[in-house]
């Protein structure tokens, strides 16, 4: 099987998810083609080779520098066909699948969006998916001759096993009137780790009180290379950024370990963090719903118990 | 101005999810459905347009008659009229063919930025693709100023403004405006409001859903005192082995 694979980029740098989704493509032993759309950093492409992937193609054209998703979605269409490709991967995320939706419908592939493991194959091609919110799983066939995957966080472990890739450039044909979106600006926190992909995820709620105390799980996160999260109600007050809300409506988070701190554990809340493989719950109230969706529990005072989790954390390296 | 606000109709947030019919279909028993959170977002930035800059709100959703309720509660909200397409929602596709076929002559549809059943995030993009205009989302904030939409997205770890001209497909999420609730006028003149059923058009679908899985349960909680949080800091390193 040909497979295609999508490499998002931020800042040139190949986004994590990206490489899951090139290590998905290996796992089913496909012959495995990355395609990296503006500006990208030529180490990190060659690098993709150990990941699986055995040849990159790079469309370095500086118009491609702004991720229009209607630009992109034409130039992957086409090399699907230039590459001969019965399946295009892609990660989730805010660019990747809506791209992956227009792609199926210019080229009248399958497609089926949040996948989270390896495709059964004894019968067909079967997917499954996460639905309601990480609450339940869909199985589903996916009948068409081409298909288009995006692949929700952990579906495959991104494991170096080969070499480097060569690293071939594409000319990718651009259409004018593909550029139907302008972006003005945009604001972006750096350095930190972002949430959608960190591997551990330190959250605060109400219980912390107020913004002024941020700096306890601050130095948590730190100490465990985390990205920081929170409940709705502090990022309606204010008290964090709006992209870092975890739950139903705001981020879906799958690291390996999440530490959710004076958080109640409202379903809308778990839907978001029902993914992660590890769930530690720190919370003054010993019924506090949140420990049953936990594997760890603390019943404490945060303020206590967070500063003394970060020396123990620091104490144990 | 002509908006379209595409409502989809799902479980409450709270609703525990259940399948039967050997897992084959979602069991409704005891489930409360709603106006996807998301879509209501949608629906309370469109009346808001319709109040501020004088549109007409039409709502559409894909479903069968059960539906309906909530239907009628996006026409007390504010909405002027709506269209029932009459069939399951089966998949995004479909779903998206159907809300196609009906947008032509709108010069702004509003949708959530996912359904929370199926979650796909796509109608948007699929619905701009297949009516040839620009889709955009998560949207947080949208103005309309003559035939340009200037709007706040937001990306993975940051936020973009972006612009682009009417015809325009975007999905919504918060802050974008304040949820409505509808008050007793609304209820009442609801009541009366046009609701359209058409039906669907065939669509080929390619991807179908053969069965459904709940999660493995979780073990039960280990309690660590609060005296102790090196202990678990071990057990993260040895038992779970996260760190
Ligand atoms: C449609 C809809 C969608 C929603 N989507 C989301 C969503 O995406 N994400 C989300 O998070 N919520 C969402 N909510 C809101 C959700 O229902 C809860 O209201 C919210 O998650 C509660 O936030 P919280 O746990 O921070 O606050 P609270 O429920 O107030 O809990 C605070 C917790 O802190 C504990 N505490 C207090 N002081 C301390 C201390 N000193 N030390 C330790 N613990 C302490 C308390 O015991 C309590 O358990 C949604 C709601 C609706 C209706
Ligand atoms: N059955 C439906 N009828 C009308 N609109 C829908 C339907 N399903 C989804 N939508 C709209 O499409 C958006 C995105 O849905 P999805 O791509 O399924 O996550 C939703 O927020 C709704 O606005």
């Amino acid at each position: 099987m040909n497979i295609l694979v999508f490499v998002e980029t931020s800042e040139g740098k190949v986004r994590k998810a990206s490489l899951e989704a090139i290590a998905y493509a290996h796992a089913m032993r496909g012959t495995t083609t990355a395609i990296a759309l503006g500006k990208a950093d030529a180490a990190e492409l060659q690098a993709l080779g150990k990941y699986g992937a055995a040849k990159v193609l790079h469309a370095s054209d500086p118009k491609l520098d702004e991720h229009v998703p209607q630009v992109y979605s034409s130039v992957l269409a086409k090399a699907m066909q230039d590459e001969n490709a019965d399946l295009l991967l892609l990660a989730n995320s805010s660019l990747g699948t809506p791209v992956a939706a227009k792609v199926a419908i210019k080229t009248g592939a399958s497609f089926v969006s949040n996948v989270t493991e390896l495709p059964d194959l004894s019968s067909g091609f079967t997917v499954k998916r996460s639905i309601y919110t990480g609450k339940a799983f869909a199985h589903v066939a996916m009948t068409g001759a081409k298909k288009v995957i995006t692949l929700k966080k952990n579906a495959a472990e991104a494991k170096e096993t080969g070499g480097n890739a060569q690293v071939v450039a594409y000319a990718a044909t651009l259409n004018q009137a593909d550029f139907n979106t302008k972006t003005l600006s945009t604001e972006k926190a750096t350095g930190d780790i972002l949430l959608p992909e960190a591997e551990i995820v330190v959250s605060g709620g109400r219980g912390m009180k107020g913004p002024e105390h941020w700096g306890i799980l601050e130095n948590l996160a730190k100490a465990l290379h985390a990205a920081t999260g929170c409940s709705k109600p502090v990022s309606d007050m204010g008290w964090r950024p709006h992209h870092e809300h975890v739950g139903q409506t705001g981020v879906k988070v799958a690291p390996q370990l999440y530490i959710a701190i004076g958080i109640s554990g409202a379903i809308q809340h778990l839907a978001g963090v029902n993914s992660s493989k590890c769930i530690v719950v720190i919370n003054k109230d010993a019924d506090a719903p949140f420990f049953k969706a936990a594997d760890y529990g603390i019943v404490g005072d945060a303020f206590e118990v967070v500063p003394k989790l970060t020396e123990a954390i620091l104490a144990s390296k | 101005m002509k908006i379209l606000v595409c409502v989809s109709n799902v479980p409450d947030t709270t609703s525990k999810i259940a399948f039967s019919d050997n897992n084959t279909k979602l069991d409704t028993n005891g489930v409360q459905f709603i106006i996807g959170p998301y879509d209501d977002y949608a629906l309370a930035r469109a009346v808001e347009l319709k109040e501020t800059a004088g549109a007409s709100v039409t709502v559409i959703n894909v479903g069968l008659v059960e539906t309906e309720p909530t239907i009628r509660k996006a026409l007390a909200i504010g909405a002027d009229d709506a269209i029932r397409v009459n069939a399951f929602p089966t998949d995004s596709l479909f779903v998206a063919a159907q809300i196609a076929e009906q947008a032509k002559g709108y010069d702004l549809i509003l949708m959530g930025r996912e359904s929370i059943d199926f979650n796909g995030g796509v109608v948007h993009a699929m619905v701009g693709e297949m009516l040839g205009i620009p889709s955009v989302s998560p949207v947080m904030k949208l103005d309309i100023n003559g035939t340009k939409a200037t709007m706040t997205i937001e990306i993975e770890g940051g936020k973009e403004q972006v612009e682009a001209n009417l015809p325009l497909v975007a999905g919504c999420q918060e802050p974008i405006a304040e949820w409505k609730i509808p008050n007793m006028r609304g209820i009442m003149s609801a009541r009366t409001k046009p609701l359209k059923v058409v039906e669907a058009k065939s669509v080929e679908v390619t991807s179908v859903n053969k069965s459904f899985e709940l999660p493995a349960p979780k073990g039960a909680v280990k309690m660590i005192s609060a005296d102790n949080v090196a202990e678990l800091v071990t057990r993260l390193k040895t038992e779970a082995k996260v760190l």
